[in-house]
């Protein structure tokens, strides 16, 4: 199982530096899929196959799937990729390192083991229904608000009636 | 079955976030952008699992579970702006949007 | 009669009212008459009343009339108000009757300038306050003829003023002086917030009274005074102003710069000389400063080559020579020497005049020469000045004045051998000088021809300065010589009497012997030196050493060139430093440093999302930081 953990680690991490180096956008947003695929695989190994399917399902499918939907609607790939000059990387890089090099000093590398055993969906299931129940109604709440967000920020406007003096009025 | 160390899940984590980071910093497109936004989110995720496994507990997963719903939300939104942003913009370039200059 | 006494100042003041009111519309020879005759006026009045002083004295050997108060301020309410001691009889008669003969001498030797009304203006203010200094009650109102005279010596000596270096010298003059002008002003505080007056008389009684001997204020009173004095009688070290000051006309340097204004130091220590008894050590530094500028001047006047200049170091050198007799105590000797003094250098310098105006402005006694025959007043005067001035004994006043100082540097109570050896070779070297300028101006060929000859007005005052200068000195015989010494005694009302060591060799005639030779020694020099074998010592003057010795001379020993670098160009400089506003870059920086800070935040405020989140990721960077580095 450790193994497992390194080898889906190393998978993910790769994937990801990839995702952010693609100049092709559609290239970049698969690999992201398959990074999303490794990270499963790794909550999988510590114990957690609840999460590990619902990364799966909802971000490698439901959220990925939107982007490829915005892909194809503004038609991107008909863009030439915008390109960044090789020395726009290395400030980041400089701040990122030092960054991780604190985040990592804090935590720490010594080898403390997680629990044995997993915790499953009836436990996961029990939480959120149980002291988390508050929580689920706001995440659903936010989910609609999104929606009809999204909705409505995303429609087409309808060309101003020259007549109408009202101005524009939006479609539905 | 897990023998699989706290830390290194956590560090794990960091970089992953920490790759992220240097995406969102470097990449002029739009959409690139709102990726590395969703690689943090996952990362930060991730980060909560590690310790909720460390406890045994399921916290960490419900924990997973509204950062997902967030970054869901976010991401529908964030592609509507994205498409207005097309729209009036012309391109997907984040450079473009320096109204707030000055 | 006595009663006159304030007509004396107020004559020439009332000259100079007149003169400064009706300056354009004055015909020259009115303002001559108003001018000369204001002080010729005052001349006579001043004779008078010496006569009444002399033959019927007041109760108590001194006159004083008070005309009014000048202000009353605080517990200082001094009074315009006049004393008349056997001091200020001499100072009085000598500077209106000398004065006088300059001015005489001046409708001449001025008559072709634009600015003859000016002159007697100016000369006549100059009068005015010199007389208020010899003869005031109290010490402001001595100050007020002091600074009075210092203005006058400003405007007369910038009185060419469209030639720059005139005005330089007046400045100079002015500023110099003001040093010492200064010490005296502070001098006047301690004394008046020590003894709470200023009148003269109270002010040396309650000193004589409260202030012990050496005690520290008494020096340190002593010592202020003495800077003042230093300052207008041109010693040591701020004596830079009078050669300098010889750009004036010439009547100015003889009436200012050798018979009058110079000589008031000499007068304010005499008049305070109960301070100076109270602080022996500033009395000696008094002789000190003496004897030294005395030599110094002496060694000067032996390079110069312009006329006046080495009768101006000759005047610096003969005030040392009074200032060396009022160090040992030697009062009433300082004054006599004073009064020959003022008639020997007054001729000389007239006599300096006749022959600059004959060769048509011309101040370069080597090129001058043979003007023995062509100018025979001038030339006869000059030799008899020149005479007195290196003592040729018996047969002028100057030997018997500064025999007396020179018996009295040894022979008082306070002399001492190195003063008196001082004292002898600054006489052997004067006689050196001065028969130098002799032999060069009037003796060897003639180099500039004659062009003008003076007519009564200039040889009148030549001959009778003349004549002073040979029997003024018969008022005070030496001991050996019978003692016949009537303004000895007569200044003995006046001033303290000097305090001899019994039978000292110096009073005797030996010593009188030992000084005349020296006179004469030097003329003998002097007449080998330029007229025998000029041609060896020219040789031996031009080789390097000796030439830079004499260029080192020539120029004062340095002391302007001191002077220049230590005082004058540091003030300069942050004079120009401080001109534009020292402040304002100071203010306006930190306008600066704002518009810098504001470009700088401006600049990041470029509207770009991912300088945004690059930022805010610094600002995480460092929170992490604090937090896991704790």
């Amino acid at each position: 199982m450790t193994a497992l953990f390194y080898i889906a680690a190393v998978v993910a991490v790769l994937a990801t530096v990839l995702v952010i180096t693609r100049s092709n956008l559609v290239h970049a947003l698969l690999y992201l899929v398959v990074s999303l695929f490794a990270v499963a695989v790794v909550f999988y190994t510590l114990g957690a196959p609840f999460v590990a399917a619902l990364e799966v399902i909802v971000y490698a499918g439901a959220i990925m799937m939107l982007f490829v939907f915005a892909v194809m609607l503004l038609n991107v790939s008909a863009d030439s990729p915008l390109r960044v000059p090789r020395s726009a990387w290395i400030g980041p890089l400089v701040l990122v390192a030092v960054l991780l090099a604190e985040l990592v000093y804090g935590i720490g590398l010594s080898n403390h083991a997680l629990h044995a055993g997993e915790v499953g969906p009836q436990q996961v299931s029990a939480a959120l229904f149980g002291p988390y129940v508050l929580g689920v109604e706001l995440a659903s709440m936010l989910l609609l608000a999104a929606l009809i967000g999204a909705r409505h920020i995303a429609a087409q406007p309808e060309v101003p009636d020259t007549e109408d003096p009202a101005g524009a009025r939006d479609e539905g | 079955m897990a023998a699989v160390s706290l830390d290194h899940g956590l560090i794990l984590a960091a970089i992953l976030f920490v790759i992220g980071f240097v995406g969102l910093l470097t990449r002029r497109n739009l959409i690139v952008a709102l990726a590395c936004i969703e690689i943090m989110l996952n990362a930060a995720g991730l980060a909560f699992v590690v310790a909720g496994a460390r406890w045994g507990q399921a916290d960490g997963q419900v924990m997973f579970l509204f950062v997902l719903a967030m970054a869901a939300a976010e991401v529908a939104v964030g592609l509507a702006l994205a498409i207005r942003f097309r729209q009036s913009l012309g391109r997907l370039d984040v450079d473009d949007a320096d109204e707030m200059k000055g | 009669m006595l009663r006159l006494l304030w007509i004396i100042p107020a004559l020439p003041a009332a000259g100079f009212v007149l003169l400064a009111l009706l300056n354009r519309r004055l015909s020259r020879r009115a303002a001559a008459v108003i001018g000369a005759g204001s002080v010729g006026l005052s001349a006579v009045v001043a004779l008078l009343i010496a006569v009444s002083f002399i033959t019927s004295p007041p109760p108590g050997d001194a006159y004083r009339q008070v005309l009014w108060t000048w202000f009353d301020v605080g517990g200082l309410a001094p009074q315009v108000a006049f004393y008349l001691d056997a001091m200020s009889v001499i100072f009085v008669v000598v500077i209106t009757f000398v004065g006088f003969l300059i001015h005489l001498y001046s409708t001449e030797f001025m008559e072709r300038d634009e600015g003859f009304t000016r002159f007697f203006m100016y000369m006549n203010l100059f009068v005015a306050s010199m007389l208020v200094l010899v003869l005031a009650d109290n010490l402001l109102l001595l100050y007020l003829g002091w600074e009075g005279v210092g203005l006058c010596s400003y405007l007369l000596i910038a009185f060419w003023q469209k030639d720059v270096q005139n005005v330089y010298a007046g400045r100079k003059a002015f500023i110099v002086t003001r040093v010492g002008d200064t010490a005296l002003i502070v001098g006047l505080f301690l004394l008046f917030t020590q003894l709470h007056t200023l009148e003269i008389q109270p002010l040396m009684a309650g000193a004589a009274k409260e202030w012990a001997a050496g005690s520290g204020v008494a020096v340190a009173a002593a010592a202020l005074l003495l800077g003042g004095a230093v300052g207008k009688s041109a010693q040591l070290p701020l004596q830079t102003w009078l050669p300098d000051a010889m750009a004036g006309p010439t009547p100015v340097s003889a009436l200012i710069h050798a018979a009058t204004m110079v000589t008031a130091g000499v007068y304010l220590i005499a008049r305070t000389n109960v301070l100076y008894t109270l602080a022996p050590d500033v009395r000696l530094a008094v002789a000190i400063i003496g004897t030294v500028t005395l030599l110094y001047a002496c060694f000067s006047a032996l390079a110069q080559h312009d006329i006046k200049r080495v009768l101006a170091y000759s005047t610096m050198s003969q005030i040392g020579y009074m200032f060396l007799a009022l160090g040992v105590a030697g009062w009433s000797a300082a004054i006599f020497h004073f009064m020959t003094h003022a008639f020997f250098k007054a001729l000389l310098f007239l006599a300096a005049g006749v022959v600059i105006e004959a060769l048509g402005g011309e101040h370069d006694i080597f090129k001058m020469g043979g003007l023995r025959r062509k100018l025979p007043t001038a030339f006869w005067a000059f030799i008899i000045g020149a005479a007195s001035l290196s003592a040729i004994p018996l047969v002028t006043d100057g030997f018997y004045s500064k025999d007396l100082i020179i018996e009295t540097s040894l022979g008082a109570v306070d002399g001492n051998a190195w003063l008196w050896l001082g004292a002898l070779a600054g006489s052997l070297l004067t006689s050196i000088y001065a028969f130098r300028l002799v032999f060069v101006v009037f003796f060897g060929e003639q180099q500039t021809p004659v062009t003008l000859h003076p007519r009564w007005r200039m040889k009148l005052p030549l001959v009778v300065l003349s004549v002073l200068s040979v029997v003024g000195g018969f008022v005070w015989l030496p001991g050996w010589m019978g003692g016949f010494h009537p303004l000895e005694t007569f200044l003995d009302t006046a001033l303290p009497v000097t305090q001899t060591v019994a039978d000292s060799f110096a009073y005797t005639g030996v010593s009188a012997l030992l000084t005349s030779l020296v006179a004469v020694v030097g003329v003998a020099l002097a007449t080998v030196w330029l007229v025998e074998s000029r041609a060896a010592l020219e040789r031996f003057a031009a080789r390097p050493t000796p030439h830079d010795v004499q260029d080192f001379w020539l120029h004062g020993w340095g002391f302007d060139w001191f002077y220049e670098h230590v005082f004058v160009i540091p003030v300069k400089w942050f004079a120009r430093v401080a001109r534009d506003d020292l402040v304002e870059p100071a203010v306006g920086g930190i306008a600066w440093l704002n518009v810098q800070a504001w470009r700088a935040l401006s600049a990041s405020q470029n509207g770009q999302l991912r300088l945004y989140i690059g930022v805010a990721g610094v600002g995480v960077a460092v929170i992490v930081a604090l937090v896991v580095l704790r």
